[in-house]
């Protein structure tokens, strides 16, 4: 653990800042988006990619690739996988769920040196790889996850894949909540154990809210932490948004299981003004042109403050 | 031209007042798919089945066998993609009348390959026992419901939300397409959003004195349309589908297993998506690079009449491009 101390949190709570200020930057510009998102996942993504996986260095922030259209007979798949291993021998892969958290993954990968900043110009542009629900050719995305509930069978595949091939290197998996509603979820969870597939870590964003709502009145999931352990995985809670906890609970031992990380969010962590949307989080839309101005004051403000 | 907002989330909860049996379902998606007023006036008829698509449409199935009748509300693609066994075996094969709409048709997303539904009628339309309906307009959105309604078995009903414009003045009619202008050069099928398309063309023609006969086409299964195929059968030219689909077992097809049936020699242009997935980008960009735009259109008539058509863009009629952002919508898909 010696290389996850103080000061290691204090340089992923940085990169988590600027991941939410970039994010609320884009809302701000765009006229809406998910910034709830990075809201309660800016912190996680800030520690997977500050260390947490295992990542080749990156020495020159790369930029995305032009649009190459859509995978065909004449036109290979294109992927993301650039940002993260590389595909690289010995690193870790980054399979990223809930493809609505795009915008996320794109702050922290600029955040953390891994792409240009000039990359986000092609965010949410026609004939753009940097979509606003992002999919594989989507930098730091390595499969077409927007279907909720496919990911992390997908990731199980490639956990198993890595058995087969006796490759090193883990399968981390970042999801959302809501997403565990489905039943394919479920499946896969039960397949990921029943196989043995330790080298899977999933690392979920607990933050109690979906597209409705909050998911209690929605749908609930709780005792969350519990069915995992009745799936047979080994499944540690931790209070979210707090690098070292995150740490600490990647390094459970858990042979011929695969690991589950919940992390208990709030989804307006770091911009409380955010609060009175509640129920409504999923995503940030603005009712009129005047809190769209209250809110790119706050940016300026919050921007100032950082300066 | 008349635009309208949220129109189908008006219409659910007066049309839906009297009729204690119906029942909405919703997959986490319920402003998204305009059910959101029904929900809040009769909440004791609306259903939450959380992001778990294929529970909810075999969970509909039994609603249904108990004698209600379900109007099961998500993005098309969770349904027919997600569910299909659960629709094939819970709700086809035991015929039972639950009513499923599909938002964000193809184009009218910049959701990516993961929201476009590209091959509903495709799927759907391969099910026995299945009705497939799909609307053009603010119009045929509020008639839907009571024609799907009235037929005793499974419909799919591809949805519009959201913004919308009003094209047609008369209701939507179960199996009866509507005959928009006459012609004997050439014939004009298309559906969906796609009609707003082919009406822009109007001018076109005209001015280039090319008669052509127009239909657009809302009910997809059964598919039986002895007027189009007469006019094909005498039209000098043949016929050019329109569609926001790929072309393989959508209208396109259609029109082709009838014409064969018929035994109409007559040439078939299928404008459609050409069998490859689409992206995320803006519905405009996204007509144009399919190829399912008015100029797609435009070109595709010059084929079938060897000769080229002269025109600018401003003899092209005005079409409605709903902004990304409004209020008529809970976010920007
Ligand atoms: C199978 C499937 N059903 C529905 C959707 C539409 N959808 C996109 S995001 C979302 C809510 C997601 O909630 P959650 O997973 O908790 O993520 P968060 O609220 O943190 O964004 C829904 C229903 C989808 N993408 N996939």
């Amino acid at each position: 653990m010696a290389k996850y101390d103080k000061k290691w949190e204090k340089e992923v709570l940085k990169i988590a800042d600027g991941v939410r200020m970039r994010v609320f930057q884009f809302t701000v510009e765009q006229n809406g988006g998910y910034l709830s998102q990075a809201c309660s996942s800016a912190e996680t993504f800030g520690a997977l990619y500050h260390g947490l996986m295992k990542l080749p260095k990156i020495d020159k922030p790369l930029l995305p690739d032009p649009w190459q259209g859509v995978p065909g007979p004449n036109n290979p798949v294109h992927t993301g996988i650039k940002f993260n291993s590389g595909g690289k021998e010995g690193y870790d892969r980054f399979i990223m769920s809930p493809a609505q958290y795009a915008l996320v993954v794109y702050a922290v990968l600029i955040e953390t040196g891994r792409m240009d900043e000039s990359g986000m110009e092609a965010y949410n542009k026609d004939g753009g790889s940097v979509e606003m629900i992002g999919a594989e050719h989507s930098p730091g995305m390595e499969v077409t996850t927007g279907s909720l509930g496919q990911g992390i069978s997908q990731a199980s595949g490639i956990a198993m894949a890595y058995k087969l091939k006796k490759k090193k290197g883990k399968i981390f998996t970042f999801l959302s909540d809501g997403e565990c509603q489905s039943g394919e979820f479920w499946e896969a969870i039960q397949a990921a154990s029943f196989h043995k597939l330790d080298n899977m870590i999933m690392v979920i964003d607990r933050n109690g809210c979906q597209c409705d709502g909050l998911m209690k009145p929605v749908m609930g999931i709780e005792p969350f932490d519990e069915r995992f352990r009745s799936f047979g995985c080994e499944c540690v809670r931790i209070k979210g948004h707090k690098p070292l906890a995150l740490a600490e609970a990647l390094a459970t031992p858990h042979r011929g299981k695969p690991l589950v990380v919940i992390t208990d969010t709030s989804p307006y962590h770091g911009l409380t003004f955010l609060k009175e949307r509640s129920p409504k989080f999923h995503y940030v839309r603005f009712t009129d042109p005047k809190q769209r101005e209250e809110y790119r004051k706050i940016y300026e403000e919050m921007k100032k403050e950082r300066a | 031209m008349e635009i309208l907002k949220r129109v189908h989330a008006n219409n659910l909860v007066k049309w839906a007042k009297d009729k204690p049996e119906v029942l909405v379902l919703s997959a986490d998606l319920t402003s998204s798919c305009e059910a959101d007023s029904f929900r809040d006036t009769y909440p004791d008829r609306f259903f939450s089945m959380g992001i778990a698509e294929q529970n909810m449409l075999a969970f509909a199935g039994g609603l249904a066998r108990e004698g209600f009748v379900p109007y099961v509300h998500t993005f098309a693609v969770f349904i027919y993609r997600r569910a299909l066994d659960q629709i094939a075996m819970s709700v086809a094969y035991p015929n039972l009348p639950v009513k499923m709409i599909g938002f964000l048709p193809g184009v009218t997303t910049p959701g990516g390959a993961t929201h476009q539904a590209i091959e509903d009628t495709a799927i759907m339309r391969s099910l026995p026992n299945m009705t497939v309906l799909e609307v053009g307009d603010a119009t045929e959105v509020e008639n839907v419901l009571d024609l799907a309604y009235k037929i005793p078995g499974p419909v799919y009903v591809w949805m519009l939300r959201g913004e919308l414009p009003r094209i047609f003045n008369t209701p939507m009619e179960f199996k009866k397409p509507r005959k928009l202008s006459e012609g004997k050069d050439l014939v004009i099928v298309s559906a969906g959003l796609c009609t707003e398309e082919m009406l822009r063309t109007t001018k076109v023609f005209k001015d280039n004195g090319v008669d052509v006969a127009m239909y657009h086409v809302s009910t997809l299964k059964p598919f039986d349309y002895p007027e189009s195929m007469k006019d094909i059968k005498e039209s000098k030219y043949g016929v050019i589908t329109l569609e926001n689909h790929t072309i393989i077992g959508g209208l396109g097809t259609c029109i082709a297993e009838s014409m064969a049936e018929e035994g109409i020699g007559k040439k078939l242009y299928r404008v459609g998506i050409n069998d490859v997935f689409l992206h995320g980008a803006s519905r405009p960009y996204l007509m144009k690079e399919y190829g399912i735009d008015v100029h797609a259109l435009l070109q595709t008539a010059e084929k079938a009449i060897g000769k080229t058509l002269k025109y600018t863009e401003d003899d092209l009629g005005e079409v409605f491009i709903p902004a990304l952002h409004s209020d008529a919508k809970p976010e920007a898909l």
